[in-house]
Formats: C-alpha cells, structure tokens, sequence
C-alpha cells in the first residue's frame, strides 16, 4: 500500500485490475485504492508475473502493507519473493466461546427489526433468544416516542452521508430500515466531506508546526507572454500551451539555482528532494482541492510540462489520479490567476517547505527605463518555512523566477 | 462541417454539448446567452482551453488566442461560428 499523501495511515482496497498469471510491468495501473480524499489508480513498482493477491477488494490495511506478491514468473507454487507475506505464519485463532449460541437467522432478523438481543427475553431451550421473541420486540412500540432506527440502516445511512432521522421509515411504528435509506444518494458528498477534512487537518497542521515568512514580487511578463503566443499560432490548438505552464516552468528551473526551497522538513533537519517534483493546486468542480504532482518537472519541455499539467488536471476532477500523481511532491505551487484574484499567499504542505503562489497576470503602468508604459504583470508570491531558509534566500527565488521569464527562449 | 453550413441554431447546440462535456450542472442548464462563460460556468483557463479545443476539432475551424475576446458569452459563440 502506497503512501497517497503525506498523512495517509491505511487505504482501502476498490479494485484488482489484474488476476494471478498475469504480467505485469512497472507504471501499469494494477488496483484502484480509495484514500480519504478520492480514488487513486495504482501504478506497479515491479515488473514479473503477479502469484497472489493479499488484499481482498473491501479492506483496508495500512501504508507499507504488502498488496500483491509478484514473482519472476518462476513455475508452480515456488513462492519465490521475499517480502513479508501478511499473515502467512500467525497461528489460526481460535474461536471465542459464545455464550448464548444463537442462530445467524435469528442475529439478522433482529438487526433488521432494530431489536437490542441483550434486552429480550429468550424462550427457547436454555433462555435462548428464538425468532419469534424477535418479532414480538419488534413490534413493541417506542418506549419514549421517538423512531427506532436498525443498525443497519444507521450504519448505511452513515455511509452514504445521510441523518437517520431525515429518513421516513417502513416499519411498524414508523421505524426505519435498511430498505429505508436511499441507495441513489451521491456518494460524492461523503466524499467531498472527507477530502475537506483531510484537507482541514493538513493545513491546521502547517499553521500550528511551520513557522512561514512571506515574500512577494511583482513580474512584468510582456515578452514571455508574447513568446507564448508566437508559439501558439505555430502549434496546434491541442498542444496550445497556457501561461500557468509557462510559469511551472520558470518555478522548476528557480529552484535548480536555490534548492534550498526544494524539498521536505523531516525530523528537525532539510532533506533536499529527489528531484524537482511539482504539486500544483487545481480546484475541483464542486469545491476542494487537489495537487496533482508533475514528477521532473525541470527536465521536460514546456510542450511536454502542458501535456502533463492537462492530463493531471483532467484526471484529478474525475477521480482518477496515478499513485505517482499524489506523492512525492517537493514544492508546490498555486496559481489563482484564474480566480481574479492579485496575490496568493498561500499555506505551505508539510513536509515540504515552501508553496509558491501566482494572482492574476494584469495590464499595469510599468516603468521602462524613464518612461511609462503599460504592460502585463502577475505577483508571484512565496511562503516558505522559516526553518529551512531566511528571506535572503526566499529572495533569490524570486528573483531567479524573474530573471527566467525574461529569458523565454530558454523555457522550452 | 464548412462554416457556410452552421447555422446559429446547430452552432449553439455544438457549444453546448461540448460545455456539457466540460462543465455540467444546474449552472449550464440555465446558461444565458449572454453569461460570462468563464464566470457563470466556473471555467479555469484549463477549462476554457478544452473547450475551445473540442469545438475546433468538431468544426474543423482553428480558435486563434486572438479570438477568446469574442468568444466570452454563448451569442459571442455562436456569431464567430456561423460566419
């Protein structure tokens, strides 16, 4: 199980998209696993033939547990790989003895009627609880007025995001059932509240644990900006390329001249990242936020940056993410240009220590040597954790940002 | 499909579907024709570029960045179609 995000603890199993016997190679998407924010598409860290699956659809296990074993495609039942096999050599546990053995039928039909079986007075053979003794609690009716509901419609009704008591119930007394709790709600809501949450939690988080300083500055972009669109009229419209690439792009190649800005907080000390990975914020239709992460983004083209930044964009408001796509981001950036808004001064995601925010790109009064002109400008803004880095350095950034988009012949 | 084809009608249908395909919802379903697209429908610069592809792929007709200006509400849509 892959860790999907900084504070992720378990995942759960959605979907198996490959069976024993197969073959598998590295980067293809194997399972589907459901984090607290959405639905992520696996990708394989191996290549090699799967010989078992370990994880049943439905079940949650924590990060680090193994999911799968792949082997080297190696004959019959030799086991051949050595990673830790859940559970393989715990010795069976026995059953617990049960006091009042009671038939599964009747355990059902009693979490069905919403009947507590500790309250019910049992008359078969040795004061066991029979069917009947279930029926007649059932139709006992409420001792103090309000509607009963089943367990089993509250748990449903808890998990599709739904109040138990706006459900109008079937049973006698108008109590509520399973079959009471409508299937058709949209499980995006639930969803939706979970991401929020995990979303609240991450930010209180670097509130409370990152010391952040501020900077910010302001870019006159008149010649990257007409670059792009020279380059644009000799692309096609598919491969148009859209500023906010071009502005990912002079973020990752500011931070190869200031590392210092690129990477994680990890037990008191910097830990420079493994590369330039890149999160960048994009808002989801019906609200929250995603980051989905451009993996090198220094090493890849402006064309290729855009190709990436589109696919990213298009599977994280459909739910579905790569695993690559939600970790393993050393900086992020937000660009609110979109929103209308000027500056963006943003929450940095720990670990990392720095978040890099961009307004929207306006016609400003801008002097040019001694004279006023009028040109485009976006206020490129940074928030860095104070542990990491000083000001000067934060500075640097800025200024490396700068000094990049002005020499747009050397972004692609 | 030529431009001397479109006709406002077919042209607003064609920007419409390609919306749905974008941004559906209760906010398209009462789009008016002279909604700010972007502001109305909520769409982000990555959205708009989506649009703009779909319909160019589907007229066959190339949106120059130069045109976007035009191209703000659904009757700016449909008059730089049906030309």
């Amino acid at each position: 199980m892959p860790a999907l995000g900084a504070d992720m603890d378990t995942g759960t199993l959605v979907e198996w998209l490959v069976a024993p016997g197969d073959t598998v190679h590295r980067g293809d998407v194997v399972a589907v696993v459901d984090t607290e924010k959405s639905a992520i598409d696996v990708e394989c860290f191996d290549s090699g033939v799967v010989e078992r699956l370990l994880v049943d659809v439905g079940q949650t296990v924590p990060v680090g547990a193994p999911l799968a074993v792949i082997g080297d495609g190696a004959a019959d039942g030799a086991a051949d790989s050595t990673a830790p096999v859940l559970g393989a050599d715990r010795p069976p546990v026995p059953p617990a003895p049960v006091a009042h053995p009671l038939s599964p039928l009747v355990r059902k039909r009693a979490a069905e009627a919403g009947v507590d079986l500790a309250a019910v007075a049992g008359t078969g053979s040795g004061g066991v609880v029979t069917r009947a003794d279930v029926e007649k609690a059932a139709t006992r009716p409420p001792a103090n007025g309000r509607v009963r509901v089943s367990p089993y419609a509250r748990r449903l009704a808890a998990e599709r995001g739904l109040d138990p008591a706006t459900l109008s119930g079937s049973g006698p007394d108008g109590a509520v059932h399973a079959a009471d709790v409508p299937a058709d709600v949209p499980a995006g809501a639930l969803r939706r509240a979970a991401a929020r949450g995990a979303t609240a939690a991450l930010m209180a988080r670097s509130k409370r644990e990152v010391p952040h300083y501020y900077l910010s500055t302001e870019i006159e972009i008149a010649g990257a900006l007409s670059w792009l669109r020279q380059h644009n009229r000799e692309v096609p419209v598919g491969a148009r390329v859209l500023p906010a690439a071009l502005l990912l792009r002079a973020v990752a190649l500011a931070a190869r001249e200031v590392p210092e800005l690129n990477g994680w907080w990890v037990d008191d000390g910097f830990v420079p990242g493994d590369g330039i990975h890149l999160a960048t914020a994009v808002s989801l239709r019906g609200g929250g936020l995603a980051a989905p992460v451009l993996h090198d983004a220094d090493t890849i083209g402006v064309d290729a940056l855009m190709e990436r930044l589109r696919g990213a964009g298009e599977r994280a408001r459909t739910g579905t993410l790569r695993s690559s796509e939600v970790s393993g981001a050393t900086l992020t950036v937000t660009n609110l240009g979109d929103q209308g808004v000027d500056v963006v001064v943003g929450v940095i995601h720990p670990p990392q220590v720095a978040l890099v925010g961009f307004g929207a790109t306006r016609r400003r009064p801008w002097a040019d040597g001694d004279t006023v002109v009028v040109a485009p400008v976006v206020t490129a803004s940074l928030s860095a954790d104070h542990r990491a880095t000083d000001g000067a350095t934060g500075a640097r950034f800025l200024r490396a940002i700068d000094r990049i988009l002005h020499r747009p012949e050397e972004l692609p | 499909m030529t431009s001397a084809d479109v006709t406002a009608d077919s042209a607003r249908a064609l920007v419409l579907e390609v919306l749905r395909t974008v941004a559906p919802g209760p906010a398209l379903d009462r789009l008016g024709p002279h909604d700010d697209l972007r502001d109305v429908l909520g769409l982000d610069s990555l959205d708009f570029l989506a649009v703009v592809t779909r319909v160019s792929e589907r007229t066959g007709r190339r949106i120059e960045e130069d045109d976007y200006d035009r191209l703000a509400d659904l009757d700016g849509w449909v008059a730089f179609l049906a030309t």
